[in-house]
């Protein structure tokens, strides 16, 4: 049997156009892409979270409910904190696009602030909930509680350390394109977790008080 | 001051009283230790780790997927043997020889086991060798990832398999449903064994599926637009976007369960507003996606196999497409039929029922098309296609026996009882067993470059379809006499004469997996006489075929170009491959030692994590942050094969497969 072997040769354009056909994908979009698949996971894994949340929230066993608990002062700071951080997130991936360090280290400074500010509330409110006898083992509602919204908080933990890590990989090697794509990365993730908080909010908070 | 700095583990750990796990946790121990001792004295050691532990090749990891899933075979294989030793023996007046506490253990673990360390490695590990092979390119998308996902795996797998000697697995069965496995029933090890192995090995999973979706969707050959894509990539698609969609419920689960056992929380606890019924529901909106990503890469195997041996293209390639996807999208929709008797009411009930049913239509599609493709073929009975055969002729029955138990005032009376137990081993041996081993015998050749021997692995399976039906039918008729699953002990003697034959059947299928053996053993002792130069030993028609076997590090030193379906079939008809194609430099992944060492660590932190070791979790969670942070800050990850040098390689390779 005689061996055949593969040709090669342009690849023409109809097969380019749209329909895959065109061969392997650069790295930066296999990169992006794959981080965002994973983000889909993420959010199927908060959805399971959400549902727990959503059949345990009626089941306070006697113990302290939502409205007794929940301060939206607090949430609305928390909210205008998150939200910020994903706007000086998104400048910063901009300023990288245009190759300004200085403006990109200054917008990623402001996003860790914002990140922590809406950590440090997070925090306290737990502290608060916990130190008057309200503490995630106190009811199945409780439960369900302090593991979405800590589940999001330790999200938001790993994305802060993430952005320190990669301001870092940038200050030593500068606009280099493994460097560009993980910040394309980091940036996925900040915003993905914008839209687990506004579930968050609206599901936990907003209908909690009612 | 030594029982707090080594948690709950004490002496009383090790189970001195029960002689029988003892000596077969011994056992493996020796065997480990005398396979390291050779490792080192005959200086192995550079080569292995440097082939094979770090290696980030696709191929070379899928076949530690394979070895992984084989090796537990056989300890899954040995609870079952043992499982049905018990009932054949404990009848009436006859207590049997495993106690019930060990027994428990055993169902437990022989299930998890079947599930997450033996049908899931070998089902990745063949797609992970044959998926870029057949797309026509280097590696995955992530290689280092890929690396991390297996050793993952393994590490679960290790986890397992220590709990045989330090503590004991779960009595909670494969399931894990609370309350049982709630600390207030199960305050032991055993479930948190389970919990955390399966964590780990899940984590590993779920990176899969994202390099696999990515893969398959992002890099393939030039021309290799969706419909050209041969029908085990598509299923390989169908099930790593179950698995990127289903493995986050399950880790979201047991998180909760495990929130519960740690932390003191109620989320299925009895009391403070636990809810079970939601632990229920949340694993089987994971288990039910999970049967079908088990099967449907099979399925796309035998759709392989059958075009391959029956000599002529898949029939109905779009219907087949289209049925893979069908059913991927209708396996999120069957859940409840796990728990009919949970008592959702008629209307759930009638829904979850119809929609059982009507996954049994595109499965029905499929079989027709195997069906067809093989009518009018010039069939060729190698063993694949023999697997094939009894394929289609089992599962058919598994099926049947499915849409009956989809009916749920059937279900009603057969839920929990041995029929149940009968249905879904007949589909998962049938459809899931039948098509790795299929695949095993298929692509074989194209890892090692050698053929398996023939005459055992048609021994092989007469012995595991003969087996199986010994061992599963007498179960359909036992259920219908009202057996329960899971029964230490049996009251009524007239269900011992079944119960003998089942006991039968299982040796039935020793005698299969020893003739598998015997056939690794023979095919690599008589190797140099089953050698095949040509790279294509069964005039395949995709592109795996196309390389040598087995393939060059880089697949293919220029990638093939696609025109059509069945690209290697194609090529070969138009006779192409007298010129010699412009050799370019490409670049290949570097080794990594990342997914061993995070795997390590992962046991390390998922044993301490079980016995309450609180500073060797810390520990091991630092040491697998820093692992990260040093792996994720490096540029240089692959290395470049100059175009020259490539040439040359090339030359001797092609001039090698010339001469075949």
């Amino acid at each position: 049997m005689t061996t055949a072997t593969a040709t090669i040769g342009a690849v023409p354009t109809e097969l380019a156009r749209g329909r895959g056909g065109g061969g392997p994908a650069p790295m930066r979009i296999v990169v992006a892409y794959g981080f965002w698949i994973f983000i889909l996971s993420d959010m199927v894994m908060f959805s399971a979270l959400f549902a727990a949340y959503a059949v345990l929230s009626g089941h306070t066993a006697g113990g302290p409910t939502g409205p007794e608990l929940f301060n939206l002062h607090n949430v609305f700071i928390e909210t205008l904190c998150l939200l910020f951080s994903s706007y000086t997130c998104g400048l910063g991936a901009l300023s990288v696009e245009r190759r300004h360090p200085k403006r990109f280290l200054i917008l990623a400074a402001l996003t860790f602030v914002l990140g922590a500010a809406f950590l440090f509330i997070e925090f306290s409110e737990f502290a608060g909930m916990i130190s008057q006898g309200a503490g995630p083992s106190r009811s199945a509602f409780l439960s369900a509680f302090f593991t979405l919204v800590g589940t999001h908080g330790a999200h938001v933990t790993i994305g802060l350390i993430w952005l320190i890590y990669l301001v870092a990989q940038f200050v030593a090697k500068g606009f280099r394109s493994a460097v560009l794509r993980r910040l394309l990365c980091f940036s996925l993730f900040w915003h993905a977790l914008d839209i687990v908080w506004i579930g968050v909010m609206t599901l936990v908070y907003l209908m909690g008080v009612r | 001051m030594e029982g707090e700095m080594l948690g709950k583990l004490s002496w009383a750990a090790i189970p001195f009283d029960e002689p029988l796990p003892l000596i077969s946790a011994a056992v493996v121990a020796i065997v480990i230790l005398v396979v390291l001792a050779i490792v080192i004295v005959k200086g192995w050691w550079p080569y292995l780790w440097r082939e094979w532990l770090t290696s980030v090749d696709h191929k070379r990891i899928g076949v530690m997927y394979m070895l992984l899933g084989l090796i537990m075979l056989l300890r899954g294989f040995a609870d079952a043997i043992m499982m049905r030793t018990q009932q054949a023996i404990a009848i009436g007046d006859a207590q049997g020889y495993l106690p019930p506490d060990h027994y428990d253990q055993i169902f437990s673990a022989h299930g998890t086991i079947m599930i997450f360390f033996v049908a899931m490695p070998l089902v990745i590990g063949l797609m992970n060798f044959a998926v870029p092979l057949q797309l026509g390119v280097r590696d995955v998308a992530f290689p280092v990832l890929n690396s991390v996902s297996f050793w993952l795996t393994a590490a679960g797998a290790l986890l397992v398999n220590l709990s045989l000697v330090i503590g004991n697995f779960s009595r909670a069965s494969w399931w894990g449903y609370p309350p049982l496995s709630e600390l207030a029933f199960s305050p032991d090890v055993g479930v948190d064994y389970y919990l955390w192995s399966l964590q780990i090995s899940g984590i590993g999973t779920l990176l899969a599926g994202v390099n696999f979706v990515t893969t398959i969707l992002k890099l393939r050959a030039p021309g290799l637009i969706y419909s050209r894509m041969p029908v085990f990539c598509w299923t390989a698609l169908a099930t790593n976007l179950l698995i990127v969609a289903a493995f986050p419920i399950l880790t979201a689960t047991f998180m909760m369960l495990l929130l519960d056992r740690y932390l003191g929380m109620h989320f299925f606890t009895n009391d403070a507003g636990g809810n079970q019924m939601m632990y229920v529901n949340l694993f089987w909106a994971w288990g039910h996606p999970e049967v079908y990503i088990l099967v449907l890469p099979c399925f796309g195997i035998f759709s392989e196999v059958v075009a391959t041996f029956s000599g002529k293209a898949l029939f109905g390639y779009r219907s087949m497409v289209l049925a893979t996807l069908g059913i991927c999208i209708i396996s999120f929709m069957v859940w409840l039929h796990h728990f009919f008797t949970m008592g959702a009411g008629a209307n759930v009930n009638a829904f979850f029922g119809i929609m059982s049913a009507i996954i049994a239509v595109p499965t029905g599609v499929k079989v027709f098309n195997w069906l067809f493709t093989m009518f009018r073929g010039r069939i060729v009975f190698r063993t694949p296609m023999l697997w094939l055969v009894g394929f289609i002729v089992t599962f058919v029955i598994g099926g049947l026996t499915g849409v009956l138990l989809a009916v749920p005032p059937v279900d009603f009376v057969l839920h929990n009882s041995v029929f149940q137990v009968a249905h879904f081993h007949n589909v998962i041996i049938a459809g899931v067993v039948f098509g790795v081993f299929a695949g095993y015998n298929y692509w074989f050749p194209k890892a090692f470059g050698f053929t398996l021997d023939e005459r055992l692995g048609k021994a092989s399976f007469w012995c595991w379809l003969i087996g199986f039906y010994l061992a599963f039918m007498p179960l359909y008729a036992l259920g219908l006499m009202g057996m329960t699953r899971r029964l230490q002990h049996i009251a009524e003697p007239s269900w011992q004469p079944l119960l003998l034959v089942a006991e039968l059947g299982a040796i039935v299928i020793f005698c299969g997996i020893l003739c598998q053996i015997a056939q690794l053993y023979v095919s690599i002792r008589t190797r140099e006489r089953r050698r095949d130069l040509t790279g294509d030993p069964w005039n395949g028609r995709t592109l795996e075929w196309a390389t040598s076997s087995p393939p060059p590090a880089y697949n293919f030193a220029v990638l093939p170009r696609v025109e059509t379906i069945d690209a290697f079939w194609e090529m070969k008809r138009r006779g192409l491959g007298s010129v010699e194609p412009a050799y370019e430099t490409i670049k290949v992944p570097r080794n990594s030692p990342t997914g061993f060492i995070i795997a390590f660590l992962a046991v390390v932190t998922g044993f301490a994590l079980i016995w309450h070791i609180w500073w060797m979790v810390i520990i091991g969670l630092l040491a697998a942050a820093v692992t990260i942070l040093l792996s994720g800050w490096s540029d240089e990850r692959e290395r470049e094969i100059p175009a020259a040098e490539l040439a040359q390689m090339e030359r001797a390779r092609l001039g090698l497969m010339e001469t075949a």
